[in-house]
């Protein structure tokens, strides 16, 4: 059975004729972690939307599990488990309780439920609390409970819209293992949605970027990088007035960068060995450093590179993050 | 493969649960129409003596209006209900399961139901402690019963299209004057051929309300009046009918999936 996932040409347009995903094309094979990296409203909740088959496509086609999104939606919804943006969950019923409905609506029987309702619950690390109403539990608990109810099934393919924000950094550690693990020893396809680029470098084997519904670029994390360059060095003189002269001073080790703002930078040619040399360069040029910086390029960079903005904070500019996130749709 | 019975039970129990868990939505449901029926019974009693007026207990008169109401509350505990999960989110995660769009539907109403079955018997409970006498015996006090649930049911589909349609809690609980406009319009206070003021006797007579309402006081001041009982029955079904069709389409329009 192919759990991968097939999408080409994909467009879903809201009212107004506002394109939240506007031809997409993607592959994800069995097994792999796909990371579909985007800030907010670029387009990545209305793609795991349509992907999940809570949204018909306005054109292009999609396979999700070796099935038409658009005409075999529960096909699709047997083989699929989702854990999206928002943690739906029942303030007055218990972890428990939630467990034994979403696997009782999947056509598991009483024992069943009863035994992989545990099973699962305990493995989310929230075998204390399952009989404690959803509306005590904390941030980081709700998510993990979120995706106990997503595998109750045991789907072959597991969508995370955004699983960690705003989880602390142990909660977020704890799910990132768990994802890990499922898709390591349980061989579960994984479509993750995140807009923090060190969810998408830790856990994604691939990575794509979505930017106001266009895919920029998609590879693994380090092919993403080497794509756009190696290393960058960042001067910083103790007197502002000597930054003209640092820039000077290395430009022949590289292209100018231009993420400094307080010295120099270049995007280097050699590689991280050319160091010695620069502080050789710089003090030669009677520069007197107050701070020297080597950096290795982040998906920000890749990022920058591709849409000439950061990541951080880009989508607090995007006119279209209402249409991702509260659509309202038009017919398809 | 889960039957469709099976479906609706599983949401129905979830319904119930969250619903029962929630005493600040049961408590005033219950007491305010006990609180109104206590002001009107003591300050329109006199009413009675009005030639013409069907009993000498104004209580035995407006006993039913709690009944009814509790059927329009029921209309908005169901529309608040189904709104909240779609402005949670909740909706998306049933709708991830095989679960069916009519099964979503019956199953999200019993909560509502269960309010309404609670205050219908809390309301007997109160009126028979007060002195009331249901004339169609022991057999007409469970139709009595069964009539407000029936009520109630039906009304709560008015309230699943509101809560489909708008996704509002909120917007649902706005909608509650207006609702509460059609009530006091009708026969509550008065019997029709008894209100005095023209325009408001004609709008009583049209109001679907006040056949609902007369039909079950049947069987509390009259004993077995078939054609009051059938004419509330019928405006029961047209509502459920209605807003069942209507609650069906908003649903199907507010859950997209393929």
């Amino acid at each position: 059975m192919d759990n991968g996932i097939v999408v080409e040409g994909l467009v879903r347009e809201y009212k107004g004729g506002i394109r939240a995903v506007d031809g997409i094309d993607l592959e994800v094979a069995p097994g792999e972690i796909y990371g579909f990296l985007g800030p907010n409203g670029a387009g990545k909740s209305t793609t795991t939307h349509v992907l999940t088959t809570l949204l018909p496509p306005t054109a292009g086609r999609a396979r999700v599990g070796g099935f038409d999104v658009a005409h075999q939606g529960a096909e699709v919804r047997r083989r699929i488990g989702a854990a999206l943006q928002e943690a739906a969950l029942d303030a007055f019923l218990t972890g428990r309780e939630h467990m034994d409905l979403q696997a009782g609506l999947h056509g598991l029987s009483k024992a069943e439920r009863a035994r992989r309702g545990a099973a699962l619950l305990e493995r989310v690390g929230l075998t204390e609390a399952a009989d404690r109403k959803v509306g005590g539990y904390s941030g980081g608990m709700k998510r993990r409970l979120d995706l106990a109810l997503a595998l109750v099934h045991e789907p072959a393919i597991l969508f995370l819209d955004e699983p960690t924000t705003g989880l602390d950094p142990q909660s977020r550690s704890a799910l990132w293992d768990e994802v890990g693990r499922l898709a390591r020893e349980d061989g579960v396809t994984v479509f993750l949605t995140t807009q923090y680029l060190e969810e998408a470098d830790v856990l994604a084997g691939r990575v794509g970027i979505i930017d106001r519904g266009h895919l920029v670029a998609e590879g693994t994390p380090d092919e993403l990088k080497r794509e756009i360059g190696g290393n960058s060095v960042e001067a910083v003189p103790a007197n502002p007035d000597e930054c003209g002269r640092a820039a000077e001073a290395l430009v022949r080790f590289g292209e100018p960068a231009a993420h400094s703002t307080k010295g120099a930078a270049v995007r280097l040619r050699d590689g991280a060995e050319q160091l010695p040399e620069i502080v050789r360069a710089l003090d030669d040029a009677g520069v007197r450093l107050a701070h020297l910086q080597l950096h290795t390029p982040s998906l920000d960079d890749v990022f920058l590179a591709k849409t000439g903005r950061s990541l951080e904070g880009a989508g607090e500019r995007e006119g279209a993050e209402d249409a991702d996130r509260d659509p309202e749709p038009v017919a398809a | 493969m889960t039957s469709t019975a099976q479906q609706v039970g599983l949401v129905a129990r979830r319904s119930l649960k969250r619903t029962l868990r929630q005493p600040a939505l049961i408590v005033p449901t219950i007491v305010f129409p006990l609180f109104l029926v206590a002001i009107n019974s003591s300050g329109l009693n006199s009413a009675t003596k009005i030639p013409g007026f069907p009993t000498d207990s104004y209580l035995e008169f407006a006993i039913t209006v709690p009944f009814i109401q509790g059927a329009i509350f029921a209309a908005i505990t169901a529309g608040t209900e189904l709104a909240t999960d779609v402005e949670s989110g909740f909706l998306n995660r049933l709708q991830l399961t095989p679960l069916g769009r009519t099964s979503i539907l019956f199953g999200q109403l019993a909560g509502a139901t269960a309010v309404a079955l609670l205050g219908a018997l809390t309301y007997l409970v109160v009126g028979l402690a007060a002195g009331v006498t249901i004339h169609a015996g022991v057999l007409g006090t469970v139709v009595l019963v069964l009539y407000a649930v029936f009520a109630a049911v039906a009304f709560s589909g008015v309230g699943a299209v509101l809560g489909a349609r708008t996704g509002s809690p909120e917007a649902v609980q706005g909608a509650f004057p207006l609702i509460f406009v059609f009530f006091f319009l009708s026969s509550m206070n008065l019997p029709r051929n008894l209100i005095d003021v023209g325009w408001f006797r004609t709008v009583a007579t049209w109001n679907p309300i006040s056949y609902l309402i007369e039909g079950l006081r049947s069987l509390i001041i009259t004993g077995w009046d078939v054609t009051a009982l059938a004419r509330g029955l019928a405006v029961a079904t047209a509502v459920l009918v209605l807003s069942f069709w209507a609650a069906n389409r908003a649903l199907a329009t507010r859950m997209e999936r393929t």
